[in-house]
């Protein structure tokens, strides 16, 4: 999977977890995949859900090591 | 433009609104708007825009703060009595939030200043207290093509529209001229419930931001009217009059009027 931008968010809590995403997305092309680094296991899951609420294609939710998640998604819609 | 991390946090429940977004903060960062009036409705409208982080607030009145006014003044208080109402507006906006550039324009708007006054902002709010600046600010809006966000109150009633002029209503459109002082409440008829500016000036510093970030439906062609002691909101259509005497194609006011003196505000 070709990865376009790749965002570091460990260490961040909600809501700033979704912002920081959300602001990484909106920057991007339709079609671009952006890829999330993060450490809140909560935001393994609101990421993903809100991610798609706002339109947006989620490739990926992978569980990397005891403590990282990574989520990959593809921008669908400005 | 980047956000810094405090903007990040302080924005950061409008960032991840659909609606909003990064790009629409943005938006709302870089916007002006110019306030008539820092009394009932002026204040609310300034601190909700000051809390949303609009760019440039003007805000003009030519009052002092009275103890009369902290019933429903919300900007102001007893440490600022005696004060320029908008220099005690501009400190607490100011305290809320940094980001936002206010000018503060302590004098009386006319039909010799206020062209002049407004060219510069994106959206003109009218909370003004009396017939007549209700009058010169819609006709200047009219004039230069403004946005315009009206809102009025009295006793328990208060009205919001906005005019977006020539595309819809305009004030002259709903009353074409303002009603003769003797028919409009005298002093002691005038009381008004102090929460009242509170829901109005809400409701027009909603219209304002949805104007800037170009989302929803405004009261275009509409009239809210809220009544706080029924609970109740209407909507009342108002279509753009063909033959308005200042929107309409062939308008008969060409040059703003100062309507003389002789209405009573609410202190």
């Amino acid at each position: 999977m070709q990865v376009d931008k790749r965002i570091n968010i460990k260490g961040l809590v909600c809501p700033y977890t979704f912002v920081k995403a959300k602001l990484a997305i909106e920057d991007m092309e339709i079609g671009q995949v952006l890829e999330i680094l993060l450490d809140y296991e909560e935001a393994s899951r609101s990421i993903p859900k809100s991610m798609e609420d706002h339109g947006h294609k989620v490739l990926k939710v992978e569980k990397i090591n005891d403590t990282d998640w990574i989520i990959q998604v593809r921008k669908e819609r400005e | 433009m980047e956000f810094t991390e405090a903007q990040l946090q302080r924005y950061s429940r409008h960032i991840i609104l659909p609606e909003v977004g990064g790009k629409g903060q943005k938006k709302l960062l870089n916007a002006k708007v110019f306030i008539v009036g820092a009394g009932g409705l002026g204040c609310p409208v300034g601190y909700y825009l000051t809390a949303a982080g609009i760019g440039t607030i003007a805000i003009i009145d030519n009052d002092n703060v009275e103890l009369s006014n902290l019933q429903r003044q919300i900007a102001h208080s007893v440490n600022t009595l005696g004060m320029p109402k908008v220099e005690s507006a501009k400190r607490t906006f100011e305290a809320l939030n940094p980001d936002v550039k206010i000018v503060a324009i302590k004098d009386k708007i006319t039909k010799d200043n206020i062209l002049d006054l407004i060219k510069d902002y994106d959206i003109v709010v009218d909370g003004s207290d009396n017939f007549p600046t209700r009058y010169l600010v819609n006709d200047a809006c009219v004039m230069l093509g403004k946005p315009l966000v009206s809102g009025a109150i009295l006793r328990f009633e208060g009205q919001v529209t906005t005019i977006l002029p020539r595309e819809g209503h305009c004030y002259r459109c709903l009353f074409e001229e303002p009603p003769p002082p003797g028919l409009v409440p005298s002093c002691q008829e005038a009381g008004v419930l102090g929460v009242l500016p509170g829901v109005i000036g809400a409701l027009q510093a909603t219209e304002v931001i949805k104007l800037i970030l170009g989302r929803g439906d405004i009261l275009k062609n509409e009239l809210l009217i809220y009544n706080a002691l029924k609970t109740s909101f209407r909507k009342v259509r108002v279509k753009r009059n063909p033959d308005c005497p200042v929107c309409s194609d062939f308008p008969r006011i060409k040059e703003l009027i100062d309507y003389t003196e002789g209405y009573c505000a609410i202190r």
